[in-house]
């Protein structure tokens, strides 16, 4: 190469070391960090977004659902069932033996004290996700009077567990809590 | 493709020399911008613009599909989708800020470029077909930021869509409905802006085809260099890796300093605030300019002030904006002396700086109003502009004595080269014509 006479013969002796390797890897490792600074944007811009998130909680008006009867609300852009269950649907749920169940849970554990007729779930079967049946007046519930998935035959009992089918556990109970005895908040 | 001294590329690892055989995908790169690519010694720091102008190319591609990924083109919620990136979207606000000042270092790095190329007359041969594509790549780009520019649906995307499909208007018989056709409609709407904004996508890719073309035809020759000579021997050429990789790897150091310092201190300097209004059709903005990097064109679109015989002065304007970027198609035989480095043209030298002046004059007529003086100036400058291609560079082409070439790039390097000794029968007085 041309220029072979101009590199300093005292820069390759010594430990073999020379500035232009430290000056070569200060520069590549600082360009390294560079790139990683500018990825992270482009990766994260893909997170929900604030207005997204901003959604994230919801109340919902539960003072004209009568005994027996259930509505779907919207929470995270996904259907909620706020179910109020009948002393009969109470007592169905109550008299299964927990360890016989797939997900074992009771219907205390599934309700707030003191408002064990309210049961609030996720209207998203744990299956693939699928809204499940029985919600709506006249929609089939299943053979345990609770929810019922069309897509692949989940059956869900009074407290929305799961009892038949492919789903692996109990329909979600979604954080909430009773602001007041008709305001129910969700997330 | 590449001189004969090229280095080979030999893969040492197994797995390298199995995909050298198959797919020789390390090779090509390595010959066209690795050590298997000899460039010429000499190359000072204009010769960075052209590997800026990739990287900037490939920012905007990468921040504008980001953008895409949260940006609707419905004119009903256009706007506010572009301020939902900014509010909401994780980092929106750096990307949108990101994309928009990108396109902005686009073209100060494609106009360095070009203006190099103008001064050591890049465009000369063997180099022309290089130079034709470079302004093939040059209207593409201004094409693709116009209709960037349309997609935030703000009052001067709006407005700007409007003047500019309107200069298609001025066309003789076709021109209404020429724009009615651009358009979809009678004034830009939903269908224009969807147009835009699918095209705006495809333009880039578009681009780098084009781009690829440019590199592929650049290759043949080789790069020029600020002699303007050709290269001859070894000694006048360095590997570009990693010659070149370091010293672009510099300028392209500083190049991100310059835009991170718009992006993050200085978002919407070069932007207009009257953008931030949603897009009105009945009220246009009382001072509508294009952005900076058309700033040379519009002066010469609005010089046009009187009708010049049977053509009507709005067709005059625009018929001037589009030829004062066609005139660089004909540039390598306008321009046909032999010698190629203005360093070694004394008179043309003067006449390039009398350029730039010129093009800086009509930029900044252009982003003022259009009073007096400013029309004025524009229709003075619009003249030469067109002087300087169409006469002055051909007279000057003939009539100029330039000054002695060296014998070889190497020596213009070192002040000797020692194959002249060597080879005494390749004179080393340069071209005198």
């Amino acid at each position: 190469m041309a220029n072979e006479a101009s590199i300093d013969p005292a820069q390759l002796s010594g430990d073999g070391v020379r500035r232009r390797d430290f000056i070569n890897i200060a520069a590549v490792s600082v360009g390294g960090v560079g790139v990683l600074a500018a990825l992270y944007p482009l990766v994260a811009q893909m997170a929900p977004s604030a207005d997204v998130l901003a959604e994230s909680s919801t109340e919902i008006d539960i003072s004209q659902i009568a005994e027996g009867q259930a509505i779907k609300a919207i929470w995270r852009k996904q259907p909620v069932f706020v179910r109020n269950l009948t002393a009969a649907e109470i007592a169905d749920a109550d008299k299964v033996n927990v360890a016989t169940l797939r997900d074992p849970e009771t219907l205390e554990q599934r309700t707030t004290a003191g408002k064990k007729n309210w049961l609030i779930t996720m209207g998203v079967c744990t299956h693939l996700g699928c809204v499940p049946l029985g919600a709506s007046d006249g929609e089939v519930k299943g053979e345990y009077g609770g929810y019922f998935c069309p897509c692949h035959g989940s059956v869900y009992d009074t407290a929305a567990r799961i009892r038949k089918g492919p789903a692996p556990k109990n329909l979600e109970v979604p954080a909430h809590e009773f602001t007041s005895d008709t305001i129910v908040k969700i997330g | 493709m590449s001189f004969p001294w090229a280095q080979e590329y030999k893969p040492v690892n197994p797995l390298m020399r199995y995909l050298d055989e198959r797919l020789p995908l390390p090779r090509f790169v390595y010959n066209a911008v690795g050590a298997g690519y000899p460039v010429p010694r000499n190359l000072n720091y204009m010769w960075n613009f052209g590997v800026l102008a990739g990287f900037a190319l490939v920012m905007q591609i990468v921040t504008g599909i980001v953008l895409a990924m949260h940006y609707a083109a419905n004119a009903g919620v256009a706007f506010d989708s572009v301020e939902h990136i900014m509010r909401d979207v994780n980092w929106g606000w750096m990307l949108r800020y990101g994309h928009a000042n990108g396109a902005s270092m686009f073209f100060i790095v494609i106009y360095i470029h070009i203006f190099r190329g103008f001064f050591y007359s890049s465009y000369k041969a063997p180099r022309e077909m290089i130079w034709l594509l470079g302004v093939v790549i040059f209207l593409l780009v201004m094409a693709t930021a116009f209709m960037g520019y349309v997609l935030p649906w703000g009052q001067m995307s709006f407005w700007g869509a409007k003047v500019i499909t309107g200069l298609f208007s001025a066309i003789p018989f076709v021109g209404e409905p020429l724009q009615q056709w651009l358009l979809g409609g009678f004034a830009p709407d939903n269908a224009a802006l969807n147009r835009f904004f699918s095209l705006h996508f495809l333009l880039p890719f578009v681009t780098l085809g084009v781009i690829i073309l440019h590199v592929w035809a650049l290759h043949i020759p080789g790069s020029s260099n600020p002699t303007g000579i050709e290269v001859k021997t070894e000694s006048d050429t360095v590997p570009f890796h990693p010659y070149y990789t370091a010293k672009d790897g510099f300028g392209l150091g500083v190049f991100l300093i310059v835009y991170a310092s718009l992006v993050f201190f200085a978002p919407n300097l070069l932007g207009h605030p009257d953008n931030y209004i949603p897009a009105n059709p009945m009220s246009t903005p009382a001072h509508i300019v294009p952005e900076w990097y058309f700033w040379p064109f519009y002066a010469i679109l609005r010089a046009f002030t009187y009708d010049f015989f049977i053509i009507p002065a709005k067709l005059m304007g625009v018929l001037a904006m589009f030829s004062a970027i066609l005139v660089w198609f004909f540039l390598p035989w306008l321009d046909n002396g032999p010698v190629r480095s203005g360093h070694y043209r004394p008179l043309f030298r003067k006449f390039f700086y009398l350029l730039v002046i010129d093009v800086l004059v009509l930029g900044y007529c252009g982003g003022a109003p259009a009073a007096e003086p400013f029309v004025m100036i524009s229709q003075i400058a619009s003249m030469y502009y067109f002087l300087h291609f169409l006469v002055i560079l051909p007279i000057v082409a003939s009539i100029e004595k330039p000054q002695p070439l060296p014998f070889s790039i190497t020596e213009s390097v070192l002040g000797k080269d020692k194959s002249a000794v060597l080879r005494p029968e390749m004179s080393s007085t340069p071209a005198t014509a």
